[in-house]
């Protein structure tokens, strides 16, 4: 889909994908029992996974809590082991690497956390935090890794001078800051972000965005951004990825999904955005889901959302639908495809 | 709508920041059982320091008074069966006791908080092999293994306080072992883990500061417990040998002539305790001041 005019700058071909999930998969094994163990079961937290990051751009991973999507992150940077699947980093297959040779790929992929309270260590100065990566992989050490070290938290907005102080003199936003500069200390490609403004105040959350935001302009990065807050996700993503029971229901460009969902549990979610306009928000029609989302351990047959769906027909509850491509509508500026789960859709 | 990318500008001279250890002590202080067992263990140091001077004879020297003399103006705490007198064998009896608690302590700790972090760093098969090795040792009582310990290695001082070391190496193992675990699982360990840590930076750098705090505070009392078992190996016979001032050796012997000269049991068996009460309330000072939430204060 590679626009005409764009071959000036002699790109052959549409630029391979920064990642390629193919199929991933984290079970944990339940175990009964206490002295002689058993396992009796699997929580599917991720359950066959398939989509690509572009280079670049900001996928967006939303869905309720608990629904896998925290894991997929995590299991993407090799944190968590799957259980199977491939991830593919450009020509790197991430899941059988191991020791040395995946440890040197994180300088090439990072994490930001999503409680800043908890993912700074209590014992070091913020200079220590931030320099770490940087004696980790032996990029900078002495009077240059200092400097680094201060340029790195004036990028994210933190006074310089602050180094020699501890994470608990700082707030939550700081924090962050903190988080994010220790996160491109090794000058990655790709970050995982696990919903890094849910602890946020919402005074707050706009900054950080806004800095993170700025970042990825400026460094080129890629961004995997994990979140429950539709409106944020929205903002800050080309690409959005929804996830319910440890599966992607549905997978659009940002204006396609936001306005043509196909997946009712995708127009669920939205029919929830609060609408900051008191005369619009008093018509809102919400489509309010019965039920509780069902257990990973032992998930619905058929399409999991079965269960919840106020659309559900019999097909659904024994027919799992495959992830497909569907063409809504033929406008070039969507420049990726729509993909969805759903039954319904594969009818019309 | 532009929010700023920088956080207000905070370029005001920082405060003075407060120096990490001074900040300590004043919390430490705050609490008055820390402030006395504070005063308790300065007092016990400085008369083991100043030993010669404060000693008014050799510790060993008999007949430096008539025999089980009471307290009196020449004999502080009065003289024992050889005529030794007691003040200054409990002067010179302190250096031992010191050197046996925090020597004790020292090799409990090292073996227990080593066995700990291994344990809980690496889990698996040497988790399983280790951890329950130590169970198996804490199901004894301290006491009983120093016995055997002594046993085994021989009576003397030195044997005494590696005995008395190898008693409690479970205990700080397990201590070790339950902070590794929380820490372990803690997001700041995962985010090291993400940077790229290898394991000896993420033991060293992050789990041994981390774990630190509750390891002081079981060390602290822990001299406590460690002065009690080797007095009390001492007084079996198995540890400091006559004629060495050691306190639970002084105990022992003078408990023949208890009815006559009760005063050679009670000053020792009070310098023990008091000893050992010191080291309690400091180390529940210390407990208190080492939590992060009641530092903030």
């Amino acid at each position: 889909m590679v626009q005409p005019q764009l071959s000036s700058i002699s790109i052959p071909q549409p630029r391979p994908p920064l990642l390629q999930i193919r199929d991933l998969q984290v079970y944990f094994p339940v175990y009964q029992g206490l002295i002689l163990q058993r396992r009796t079961g699997w929580v599917k937290a991720v359950d066959g996974l398939t989509f690509d990051i572009q280079r670049g751009e900001t996928l967006g991973l939303v869905g309720e809590s608990g629904c896998g999507k925290s894991t997929t992150g995590r299991a993407i940077l090799q944190l968590l082991r799957p259980t199977a699947g491939q991830v593919q980093f450009e020509d790197i297959e991430l899941t059988t690497l191991t020791g040395e040779p995946l440890r040197q790929m994180r300088q090439r992929m990072q994490m930001i956390f999503q409680d800043p309270y908890a993912s700074l260590n209590p014992r070091m100065t913020v200079g220590e935090i931030v320099a770490e990566p940087l004696e980790i992989f032996q990029i900078k050490s002495g009077s240059s890794k200092q400097a680094r070290v201060q340029e790195l938290l004036e990028v994210v907005g933190l006074n310089p001078g602050f180094v020699s102080r501890y994470p608990h003199e700082f707030s939550g936003g700081q924090r962050q800051r903190i988080v994010i500069a220790r996160a491109l200390a090794v000058n990655p490609d790709f970050v995982v972000c696990d919903e890094p403004i849910a602890a946020l105040d919402v005074s707050i959350q706009a900054q950080v965005i806004n800095l993170m935001q700025s970042l990825q302009e400026e460094l080129g990065l890629t961004y995997l951004f994990i979140a429950h807050d539709l409106s944020v996700v929205r903002h800050i993503s080309d690409r959005i990825a929804v996830m319910y029971l440890g599966k992607i229901v549905e997978l659009a460009d940002r204006v396609s999904l936001y306005e043509t969902p196909l997946h009712p549990y995708t127009q669920a979610l939205l029919s929830a955005i609060p609408i900051p306009d008191p005369a619009i928000e008093a018509q809102r029609q919400r489509i309010v889901l019965q039920g509780d989302v069902p257990s990973p351990t032992h998930p619905p047959s058929g399409c999991r959302f079965h269960t919840r769906c106020p659309f559900v027909m019999d097909r659904c509850r024994h027919e799992e639908p495959a992830f497909r491509e569907v063409n809504s509508d033929q406008s070039s500026e969507h420049r990726s495809g729509h993909y969805v789960a759903c039954h319904l859709v594969e009818e019309q | 709508m532009t929010p700023p990318l920088t956080s207000p500008p905070s370029t005001a001279p920082l405060p003075t920041q407060r120096s990490e250890f001074r900040q300590f002590l004043r919390v430490l202080f705050r609490s008055p059982g820390a402030k006395i067992g504070g005063v308790i263990l300065l007092v016990l140091i400085t008369v083991a320091l100043l030993a010669p001077v404060i000693a008014p004879f050799d510790p060993t020297a008999m007949g430096a008074g008539p025999i089980l003399k009471p307290p009196s103006a020449a004999h502080w705490f009065g003289t024992d069966e050889f005529g030794r007198d007691l003040f200054s064998r409990i002067v010179y009896g302190s250096r031992l006791t010191l050197m046996i608690g925090v020597i004790a302590v020292c090799i409990s700790m090292t073996a227990g908080v080593l066995i700990g972090m291994v344990a809980g760093y690496a889990g698996g098969w040497l988790e399983a092999v280790l951890m329950r090795a130590m169970d198996v040792l804490f199901s004894f009582t301290e006491t009983l293994i120093a016995l055997a310990a002594v046993a085994v290695l021989g009576p003397s001082l030195t044997n005494a306080m590696i005995a008395v070391g190898i008693s409690s190496i479970p205990f700080y193992a397990r201590v070790t072992y339950g902070a590794v675990l929380v820490e372990k699982n803690k997001e700041y360990f995962k985010a090291a883990q993400a940077v790229g840590a290898k394991p000896v930076r993420l033991i060293i750098r992050h789990l041994f500061p981390n774990i630190l705090s509750p390891i002081i505070v079981i060390a602290t009392v822990g001299v406590s417990v460690a002065v009690l078992s080797a007095s009390a190996l001492s007084f079996l016979g198995l540890g400091a040998q006559p004629p060495s001032p050691e306190w639970g050796a002084i105990l022992a012997a003078g408990r023949d002539y208890f009815k006559r000269a009760p005063w050679i049991t009670t000053f020792p068996g009070l310098a023990i305790a008091i000893t050992v009460l010191g080291f309690n309330l400091l180390g529940d000072g210390l407990r208190e001041a080492l939590d992060p939430q009641q530092r903030r204060s």
